[in-house]
C-alpha cells in the first residue's frame, strides 16, 4: 500500500527509536523523554491540529494513519492521547502546551465538575484510567459547564496522581483534581464536540493501534513459524500452523481495514457507525490474534524475554478501553433495532 | 514485513443515484416473492427477472458498449449485486455470467465469440455455468481428468463433471479440461460449451441434502464441440481459469448469503430488544460493514487491474464464517422450533439457510483452499 510522507516519517522515526529495552524500562516506570523529544520534534503529536493553530492541517484520516505504525512499533508514548488532547485544546482556541499530555475522563460515566468563581473557574472531581497521566504535562479535560461542553488546560499542579496500569503495564492513573484556573485556560469545545465524540476519536485510537498492532503479530508469527523447526522442518510447514496464520492474517486485515474506516469518518464529522464498527472489529481481532500468535509461538512467546508479549498485552488491554466491543455493539444494535428491519441494510450502506 | 493490504476502496459519487434507482426497481419487481423464495438468495431462478434486469442495463454493466455493457464503474456495478442480495433477488439467470463467465470471454474469447454471446448475456438471455469439479476433481481442480481429443474439424470430450449449478438451466457452460500431454496444471484448456447444440451430453440432477436441485451431473460422452468453440489458448486453461477465481471469491454474494435472516431476526426482536440481542445485532452489523468495505475494496483493485487473488481469498474465508454465524446467532436470541414448512417469515428464512449453511464454505473453493491461499501469500508455501 502506498504510505503517506507522515506515515514514512513515523516509520522512519519509530524504526530509530522504538528497542525492546526502551519497552521493559518503560513498564518499570522510565519514560522515553527522547524518543518522546524526537516525536514532537516531527510534529506528530499536532496531526490533528489546523494549521491556523501551530498545526500541519493535514487530512484527519492521514494524520490519524501514524498510529496505526505506532500500532505496528508497540511505541510507548502517549501519542495518542497527546494527538487527542491538542485537538480539543486547538478546537475550544486554548494553548496547546510542549510535551506530552493527556485527556480525562476516559472511563464511560464518570465525569468532573466545572463551576464558575467570579472571574476564574474551579474544576473538581476524580478521574480514573487516565492514560500517562503521571507523565503528563497537561490534561486537556472536557467537562460540562450549564449544559455546554467545556475544555479545561489542567496544567501539572491542578491534580495528584495515584498511579496504575494496564495489562501491558501502561500507565493508567487516577487523578484528583481539585483546581481554581485562569479563564485564559477554559472554553467552550468546538461545535459538535462532547463527551461522546471524545470516545469516538479514542476508540478511533485504539482501533488503529490495534490495526497495527495485530499486524505486527502477524509478521512475527510468520516469521517465527518459518524459523522454528520440529519434526524435521519448520512449523509454517504444517498445515495446521498455516491455517492458524491464515486466520491470523484474515482478521488483522478487517480490523486494518475497519479501523481505516474509522479515521476516515474522524475527517467526515466523527461519524459514529465507522467509528463503533472500527472497535467492534478491531477489538473482536485483538483477542483472536493475540491468541493465535502465542500458539503460533509456543512457550517461549509466552516468556518476558520475548517480545511478543509487548503487543500482546497492549491488545489485551485496548480492546477494553474507549468501550469494549460490547459497549459499541449495544450502540449499534439499538439503533439498528429502532431503525427497523426493512432500514437495516440502508443503515448499513449509508454508514 | 508481511502485509495483506485493503486500499480504501475509490470514491464513486455516481453510486448513490444508482442505488435509489435499483431500490425502487427491485420493490416493484419482487414485490411477490416470499421470504423463503428471498432466502434461496442468488441460487434464485427467474429468467424473466433476468431479462428485466438486463433491460435496466444491469448485466455486464462495466463491458463495452460494443458487447452490450455500459462502461460503467466496477464500484457500480457493485451497487447493483449487493442491492440484489440484501433485497433477496432471483439472479442466478445471469449471475454467472456476469460476474466470471463474460468477463472471461471479454478477455481471452474470439470476436466472434464475444460478438455473439456477449450482448445475449447482457440482455439476461444468456446463461452460464462452470464445468471445473469433477468425481476424482474438487478441490484439486488440477486433478482433472475429462478430455478434449482433436478431430477433425474440432474436439471430442469424453468426462464427467459433478456439482454443476443450473447446467439443466443454462445455455451455455465453461468447460475446463485435459487437451495435452502435460501433467496437473498442464496441457489443460477451457471451451465455451453451447449446452443446445452438443450431442453426447446427459445432464442429470444431484440434489442437495434440502431436496432443492441445483447441483447437476454433465457427462460427455464422445460430445463433439466445433473448433470455434475453443476458449483462449489450447493449453492455457490453467492460466485463464485461475484468473477468474478472484471475480468468484470477492463478491458481496460471499458474505450477504444469510443477510435476510438478519433482517427478519429485527422484525421479530422488536425496535427494542433485550441488552443481549442488540449486542448481538451491533456485532453482526459491524462484520458485515468491515467486510463490504474489504469486498468494495477488492472490487477498485479489479478495476486498477490488479490481481487480488489473495485479498478475495480473505474476503470469502471471513465473509463465509460470516454467513454461517448469523444463523446459529438468531435461533439462540429468538426462542423457536425451525421447519421448513413454516409460514412464519422469520422461521422459514431461518430454516432454509440454516440448510444451506454448510455449503457456503465449500462452493467457490473450500475453506481449507481459502487458508492455504492465504498461507501462500504469507510466504510459507
Amino acid at each position: 500500500m502506498t504510505e503517506s510522507l507522515i506515515e514514512a516519517t513515523a516509520e522512519r522515526l519509530f524504526g530509530d527509536h522504538i528497542t525492546t529495552r526502551m519497552l521493559a524500562a518503560a513498564e518499570q516506570g522510565t519514560f522515553p523523554a527522547e524518543a518522546w523529544q524526537a516525536v514532537e520534534d516531527a510534529g506528530l503529536p499536532r496531526g490533528l491540529v489546523p494549521e491556523e493553530a501551530g498545526g500541519f492541517g493535514m487530512p484527519a484520516a492521514e494524520a490519524l494513519a501514524i498510529l496505526r505504525v505506532a500500532g505496528r512499533h508497540v511505541v510507548p508514548l502517549p501519542l495518542a492521547e497527546t494527538m487527542a488532547a491538542s485537538w480539543l485544546l486547538a478546537g475550544a482556541g486554548l494553548d496547546i502546551p510542549d510535551g506530552p499530555l493527556t485527556i480525562a475522563p476516559v472511563v464511560k460515566g464518570e465525569t468532573l465538575t466545572l463551576s464558575r468563581r467570579g472571574q476564574e473557574w474551579h474544576l473538581a472531581g476524580t478521574a480514573t484510567r487516565i492514560p500517562w497521566g503521571r507523565d503528563a504535562v497537561a490534561v486537556a479535560v472536557l467537562a460540562e459547564h450549564q449544559g455546554t461542553p467545556m475544555v479545561v488546560r489542567l496544567d501539572r499542579g491542578g491534580f495528584a496522581v495515584t498511579p496504575g496500569n494496564n495489562l501491558a503495564r501502561e500507565p493508567r492513573d487516577t487523578l484528583r483534581i481539585d483546581a481554581v484556573l485562569a479563564p485564559s485556560d477554559v472554553a467552550p469545545a468546538a461545535s459538535g464536540v462532547d463527551a461522546q465524540a471524545l470516545r469516538a476519536l479514542g476508540a478511533t485510537m485504539r482501533s488503529l493501534q490495534m490495526a497495527g498492532a495485530t499486524a505486527s503479530l502477524l509478521s512475527m508469527s510468520t516469521q517465527y513459524a518459518l524459523d522454528r523447526t520440529q519434526f524435521g522442518k519448520p512449523i509454517g510447514k504444517f498445515q495446521a500452523i498455516q491455517h492458524s496464520l491464515a486466520i491470523l492474517g484474515s482478521h488483522q486485515a478487517a480490523a486494518g481495514a475497519a479501523a481505516i474506516g474509522a479515521a476516515e469518518a474522524v475527517g467526515e464529522g466523527l461519524r459514529i457507525f465507522p467509528i463503533a464498527v472500527a472497535k467492534i472489529r478491531a477489538g473482536e481481532a485483538a483477542g483472536l490474534c493475540a491468541s493465535l500468535a502465542h500458539q503460533v509461538h509456543g512457550a517461549i512467546g509466552f516468556t518476558y524475554e520475548h517480545s511478543l508479549h509487548y503487543r500482546t498485552r497492549r491488545l489485551l488491554s485496548w480492546r477494553n478501553e474507549f468501550g469494549s466491543e460490547s459497549e459499541w455493539s449495544l450502540l449499534l444494535g439499538r439503533h439498528l433495532a429502532a431503525a427497523g428491519p426493512d432500514r437495516l441494510w440502508p443503515e448499513i450502506t449509508s454508514a | 514485513m508481511v502485509d495483506l493490504p485493503f486500499a480504501p476502496p475509490p470514491p464513486c459519487p455516481e453510486a448513490e443515484t444508482l442505488r435509489q434507482e435499483v431500490r425502487s426497481f427491485l420493490a416493484d419487481a419482487l414485490a411477490d416473492r416470499t421470504p423463503a423464495q428471498r432466502a434461496e438468495s442468488w441460487q434464485g431462478h427467474d429468467p424473466e427477472f433476468s431479462r428485466k434486469v438486463g433491460a435496466k442495463g444491469w448485466i455486464g454493466m462495466t463491458w463495452p458498449k460494443q458487447y452490450g455493457g455500459q462502461e460503467r464503474s466496477a464500484l457500480e456495478r457493485y451497487v447493483v449485486l449487493e442491492e440484489m442480495l440484501a433485497a433477496g433477488a432471483p439472479v442466478s439467470h445471469h449471475w454467472i455470467a456476469d460476474r466470471q463467465s463474460g468477463p472471461l470471454l471479454l478477455r481471452v474469447g474470439t470476436d466472434e465469440q464475444k460478438d455473439t454471446i456477449l450482448p445475449r448475456i447482457a440482455r439476461g438471455e444468456a446463461m452460464f455455468c462452470i464445468g471445473m469439479s469433477e468425481p476424482d476433481s474438487g478441490s484439486d481442480l488440477a486433478a482433472t481428468r475429462t478430455r478434449a481429443t482433436s478431430v477433425q474439424g474440432g474436439y471430442v470430450v469424453n468426462g464427467t463433471k459433478v456439482w454443476t449449478s443450473g447446467a439443466h438451466q443454462a445455455d451455455y457452460m465453461i468447460l475446463f479440461c485435459r487437451t495435452g500431454q502435460g501433467e496437473r496444471h498442464e496441457g489443460t484448456s477451457q471451451f465455451l460449451v453451447d449446452l443446445h447444440a452438443t450431442s453426447g451430453l446427459s445432464i442429470r440432477p444431484i440434489y442437495a441434502m434440502t431436496g432443492e436441485h441445483h447441483f447437476n451431473e454433465v457427462v460427455f460422452t464422445d460430445a463433439f464441440l466445433p473448433e470455434t468453440s475453443l476458449l483462449g489458448k489450447e493449453g492455457d486453461g490453467w492460466n485463464q481459469v485461475t484468473s477468474e477465481l478472484a471475480y468468484e471469491r470477492s463478491g458481496p454474494e460471499r458474505f450477504l448469503s444469510s443477510f435476510l435472516v438478519m433482517s427478519e431476526m429485527l422484525r421479530v426482536l422488536g425496535p427494542e430488544p433485550s441488552e443481549r440481542a442488540a449486542i448481538a445485532i451491533g456485532r453482526l452489523a459491524a462484520h458485515i460493514h468491515a467486510l463490504r468495505r474489504m469486498s468494495r475494496s477488492v472490487a477498485g483493485m479489479l478495476q486498477a487491474g490488479e490481481n487480488p487473488a489473495l485479498q478475495a481469498a480473505l474476503v470469502k474465508e471471513l465473509g463465509n464464517s460470516l454467513e454461517q454465524e448469523i444463523p446459529e446467532i438468531a435461533r439462540l436470541l429468538v426462542d423457536c422450533e425451525p421447519s421448513l414448512e413454516s409460514e412464519d417469515r422469520f422461521l422459514a428464512t431461518l430454516s432454509l439457510i440454516t440448510l444451506h449453511a454448510p455449503s457456503f464454505s465449500l462452493r467457490g473453493g473450500t475453506r481449507e483452499i481459502m487458508r492455504g491461499m492465504i498461507a501462500r501469500g504469507l510466504g510459507l508455501r
